[in-house]
């Protein structure tokens, strides 16, 4: 008796926790609102079965319990049962996987019109590179890596002539513009995480890993390190701050006379830097 | 992660296969008694440690499948450079072979019960093996000679390590060759010495099969042979 | 009724030891140090096992104190926060689990329930054992190794497993656990050796593969499984201890590390992280499924009714354990694996749920119309499916590869797999102990001691691990050893995480009840009998209990029926033994 009414408030508490809980997702920031639907789906579907399963459990617990006399009845299988129990799991499993398969497909698929930019991550820092006015990101080599020339750009390469590097800075992004951002690491392994955003993705050190997303709403936001990067990993911050397309420019220019001036200084008389 | 893949897909037909003979679709609970229980009873006339050296070979099969899995994935990133294969291997690979043939003549003479044939084929067994292990360390030699150190490429770490983990294999196999021969001269009863020439004789004929398959990648006939399976396919 | 002839002629099962003189062990160090005898191995696993088990749970509430009381304990800095997680993930999925799981019940339970005298290999099975020990105390050795054990996390995912950021990486630590699981691996392969053989080949005479208790199906199958899955961790092993000792590029590209460029080139970190899933996901299976079998064979013994569609669970297991090598990326989702990967693991590992699920149905079905008595091992039973089946459910939302997106590396997986291969398992463990504890001793454990240790275990447990899911939801990270300065995380997540430590205290300190209980009831535990659960399976029908070394006495058992006569219709008793010919049904008496 009391072990039933035990489980059927574990079920029932479960239930009501979620409900009430105060600790829930942040507010979403980006395109990914599909991500979030298909964990409501995920979240009915398994609640239901979830409940389903140990209120059955308490109910034969209680009505079940041994008593003087009782003798347990005997059925070794009953095949349709078990049929039909498979098939309606099925269906509920199809259920949750197509609208997920639907959305990973969107999620690899990166749109045309998304503007590349650069996360480098390393122990510990987050930097950012920018393609500048030509649109394009210069190629890189771990090896480059030096002092000089902190993120491995590829000085012989026309196109890093405008790139815009952060180092160790904020990533400044326009609303509503879709990002695709290209992840690199000349260290271990790091993840890109901005709960806000949902999309996270492992920057592996040897290879460039992608993500893409749409900011949808302006603000800061925290940019974690969410793949154990040694022991400095949970001081592994960067921020990213959405804003509306004018402030964005405004920041642009004010950062592109930095850094070009900071980067370039001999191209305005028509000589290459020596590195 | 194809090679492994395949491996168990291999091991998984043969247990499939063995399963469906086992009545899995039978119910028990309808057969009682004796009567009911002799028919499906398997037939016990395998040595144990017969079905124990298959589950092992399996499970060498896979640590080596999983190997050349790492071995190909690895082969596809820019910085791989082959390197040559010494010729000593192919002399290395006929004494594997000609060790493997000579334990196929013992169990052909255990059988038999010609007990002077068998003393000279697992002798002579056991020297071709030994051979063949010191013409690797041979071709290790060479190569290092070469310049083809271990961490100089990634080819020539796994050319190293492969025929290492490829050769203690046979060095252990090698201890249970010589307790095997040994156990001739002092066993009279040549029924007794069935099984363990039998055991030796599987395990060298699983490692030569290996070294083949190992060889065949080194060469690049492996590769070859998967494209030309592929294209018949699309 | 009618007798069944005794004595016909048939193939004899069982290897022929007729000569019972080989079981008079000859000193009290063959007798109990350097045993052959599968159930004093056994034991040695078990003890072995649960020591190590107390170790990782001490580590757990070290790093639980650190998130719980962030600052508070300054000795738990990051670099000890790190040590604690990696030892306390790597001792309790390898060490304890795997090792209890096969090595400690695989060795006492087969040969009893399948009517063997003993594993075939005696000797390698006892092998087995010692090298089990030297992987044990190498890997507790590298506590006091300098530098400490490997931080790495238990996945050891290069480059940051050996390289100078992590601590162990470039001392002694990674070495030491890197040969520590080969020197493991090559143990467990003796003795899965002996699993998967003595099943096949010494089973009593009539036992036939679908007359086998689901224990012996769950343990059987995962042996077979760890053997073919260990190999993998075995090559990722090897190549790593070469990358880190010898400097070779497996798995090291290009780095530049805090400004130093190391001397490495070309290497790929995703080909070890394939390796080591492909080990860790069956891996999850291993530990799974002698707990499927396990539970199922308490469940039907304590409701007093066959186990459910027996057939479909038999199948059910072998189809989770062809599945399990097929599904190792999902792991790797966010891993910058190529991305088209996410449909087919995906596919894949959604697939597995469905015999999954028909195994919870199945459970929960023998307990509809059983005669249920609400005995230790059946409650840790009930407890068992509550939190795999949540654990399991929660599994749907990381393998479903988007969801997998915001919540993979969040505290909602660590929840997860707690829930499904940690308390799930271990509550198994726990039932399987209460239960088969009579016949190892010949004494029972404490009930009112018992039902104190369930309560507070299961109900303390699930306190622990299903409000720590909503805080992976909200977007914390795992492995941060200090969460207080993010912006997101109001200032209730650390009351949650406060409680969480405060339960993980609780629940850990009632396992020491648990421990005074085995060790007094022992001595002063009730009388037990040869069979007190009137079960039908063969551990119970031995002539002596605790049964002694050779198990059977002169004759072995012939078997007749399948494991789950009970509440047979006709029959003067609610169970039928297997070894007992009589009394028959007389046909057609109900079976549906």
């Amino acid at each position: 008796m009391a072990v039933a009414l035990i489980l059927v408030l574990v079920a029932v508490g479960s239930v009501v926790f979620h409900l009430v809980s105060p600790w829930w997702w942040t507010p979403i920031a980006s395109n990914w609102r599909y991500i979030d639907d298909t964990i409501i789906i995920t979240f009915w579907i398994t609640g239901a079965v979830f409940v389903a399963v140990i209120l059955f459990m308490a109910y034969c617990v209680y009505r079940f319990r041994h008593q003087e006399g009782r003798q347990a009845h005997y059925e070794p299988e009953n095949k349709r049962l078990e049929w039909w129990l498979t098939i309606v799991t099925g269906v509920g499993v199809a259920a949750m996987l197509t609208p997920g398969l639907f959305v990973w497909q969107r999620f690899i698929t990166v749109p045309d019109d998304a503007t590349d930019i650069e996360i480098f991550g390393q122990q510990w820092q987050w930097s950012f590179r920018l393609p500048g006015p030509d649109g394009q990101l210069a190629t890189t080599d771990t090896r480059l890596i030096s002092p000089d020339n902190p993120l491995g750009l590829n000085r012989d390469d026309p196109k890093s002539q405008d790139d815009m590097v952060i180092e160790g800075g904020e990533l400044h992004l326009p609303v509503n513009k879709p990002v695709k951002a290209l992840l690199r690491s000349p260290d271990v392994l790091h993840d890109f995480y901005v709960p806000e955003f949902r999309a996270k993705m492992d920057l592996v050190p040897g290879q460039i890993s992608y993500i893409w997303f749409t900011p949808t709403r302006t603000g800061t936001f925290e940019i974690l390190c969410a793949e154990l990067c040694g022991v400095g990993h949970p001081q592994m911050r960067g921020k990213v701050i959405v804003q509306e397309e004018s402030e964005y420019q405004a920041w642009l220019q004010e950062q592109a006379s930095k850094s070009f001036a900071h980067l370039t200084p001999g191209i305005r008389n028509g000589t290459v830097m020596p590195d | 992660m194809g090679s492994i893949l395949f491996f168990l897909s291999i091991l998984a037909i043969l247990a499939t296969w063995w399963l469906s003979r086992q009545g899995l679709a039978s119910k028990p609970w309808l057969e009682q008694g004796e009567t009911a229980v002799l028919p499906g009873l398997p037939v016990q006339s395998t040595h144990p440690a017969t079905i124990g050296l298959r589950v092992l070979l399996a499970v060498i099969g896979s640590f080596f499948a999983l190997f050349i899995s790492a071995y190909v994935m690895r082969m596809q990133l820019p910085d791989w450079r082959t390197l040559p294969l010494p010729p000593i291997l192919w002399l290395n690979t006929a004494m594997l072979a000609l060790s493997s043939i000579a334990l196929h003549g013992a169990t052909v003479a255990v059988r038999r019960g010609e007990r002077t044939e068998l003393k000279a084929s697992l002798i002579a067994a056991g020297i071709a093996a030994l051979a063949f292990l010191s013409g690797q360390l041979v071709a290790w030699q060479q190569l290092v000679g070469e310049g083809y150190r271990l961490t100089a490429n990634p080819a020539n770490d796994f050319f190293y390590i492969l025929t290492g983990a490829h050769g203690l294999h046979l060095l252990g196999g090698l201890v249970a060759l010589a307790r095997t021969t040994e156990k001739v001269w002092r066993v009279p009863a040549t029924e007794q010495l069935l099984l363990p020439v039998e055991l030796c004789a599987t395990y060298w004929h699983f490692l030569l099969i290996l070294w083949l398959v190992l060889l065949s990648i080194w060469t690049g006939w492996a590769g070859e042979f998967v494209d030309i399976c592929r294209q018949l396919l699309t | 009724m009618v007798d069944v002839p005794l004595g016909s002629t048939g193939v004899v099962a069982a290897p022929d030891v007729e000569d019972v003189e080989l079981y008079h062990p000859h000193s009290w160090v063959t007798k109990y140090v350097f045993s052959q005898d599968a159930k004093i191995i056994a034991i040695q696993y078990a003890f072995v096992a649960l020591s190590v088990g107390l170790v990782a749970l001490v580590l757990s509430w070290l790093m639980r104190l650190q998130l719980g009381f962030p600052g508070v304990f300054t000795f738990i800095d990051a670099n000890a926060y790190y040590q604690f997680i990696t030892m306390h993930g790597m001792m309790m999925v390898v060490y304890v689990l795997t090792a209890l799981f096969l090595g400690g019940f695989g060795n006492y339970l087969i040969p009893l329930m399948i009517g063997a005298r003993d594993m075939v290999f005696p000797y390698v099975n006892m092998l087995s054992f010692w090298i089990y020990l030297l992987a044990v105390l190498i890997l507790v050795a590298s506590f006091f190794a300098p530098g400490g054990p490997t931080g790495a996390g238990w996945t050891l995912y290069p480059p940051q497993a050996i390289t100078s950021g992590t601590p162990g990486g470039q001392d002694w630590g990674i070495i030491m656990m890197l040969v520590s699981l080969m020197v493991f691996i090559i143990g467990f392969t003796m003795g899965g050796l002996n699993y998967v053989v003595t099943v096949l080949q010494a089973r009593a005479r009539g036992m036939t593969l679908m007359r086998m208790p689901l224990t012996v199906w769950g343990i059987f199958t995962a042996s077979f499984m760890a053997l073919l899955a260990f190999p993998a961790l075995f090559v990722g092993a090897v190549m790593m201890l070469f990358d880190r000792a010898l400097g070779t590029s497996f798995f090291m590209p290009a780095i530049v590390e805090m400004g130093q460029p190391l001397d490495r080139n070309g290497g790929s970190p995703l080909l070890f992280q394939h390796l080591f899933w492909f080990f860790g996901h069956p891996e999850v299976y291993i530990v799974a499924l002698p707990a499927f079998g396990i539970v199922s064979d308490l469940i039907s013994t304590h409701a007093r009714r066959n186990i459910f569609g027996y057939r479909m669970m038999v199948w059910a297991l072998l189809a989770i354990g062809a599945l399990s090598f097929v599904v190792w990326a999902h792991h790797m989702y966010v891993s910058g694996m190529n991305p088209y990967f996410g449909f087919f693991f995906a596919t894949t590992t959604l697939i597995i749920a469905i015999p999954t699920a028909i195994k919870v149905y199945n459970w929960i079905l023998t307990l509809w119309r059983g005669d249920i008595h609400l005995t230790i091992p059946m409650l840790f039973a009930l407890a068992f499916i509550v939190t795999f089946v949540n654990g399991g459910l929660t599994g749907l939302f990381l393998g479903n590869v988007v969801v997998d997106v915001p919540l993979s590396d969040t505290m909602f997986v660590v929840a997860h797999f707690h829930m499904v291969m940690g308390v799930a398992p271990i509550l198994v463990i726990f039932g399987a102990i209460y239960h088969w504890y009579p016949k190892v001793t010949g004494r029972m454990l404490n009930d009112g001691l018992g039902k104190l240790h369930f309560w507070v275990t299961f109900l303390g447990a699930y306190a622990i691990f299903f409000p720590m899911h909503y805080l992976g939801l909200m977007g914390i990270p795992r492995r941060y050893h200090d969460i207080a300065d993010m912006a997101f995380v109001p200032p209730s997540a650390h009351t949650l995480n406060a409680f969480i430590t405060i339960m993980a205290l609780i629940v850990g300190a009632i396992q020491l009840v648990f421990v005074f209980n085995l060790f007094w009831s022992l001595r002063h535990g009730r009388e037990a009998g040869g069979n007190p659960w009137r079960a039908t399976t063969l551990e119970w029908q031995t002539p002596e209990t605790p049964p002694p070394h050779g198990n059977w006495g002169r004759h072995l058992p012939v078997v007749y029926r399948w494991a789950y006569d009970y509440s047979v219709p006709g029959a003067d008793q609610d169970f039928i033994a297997q070894n007992q010919p009589w009394p028959t049904r007389t046909s057609g008496a109900g079976h549906g």
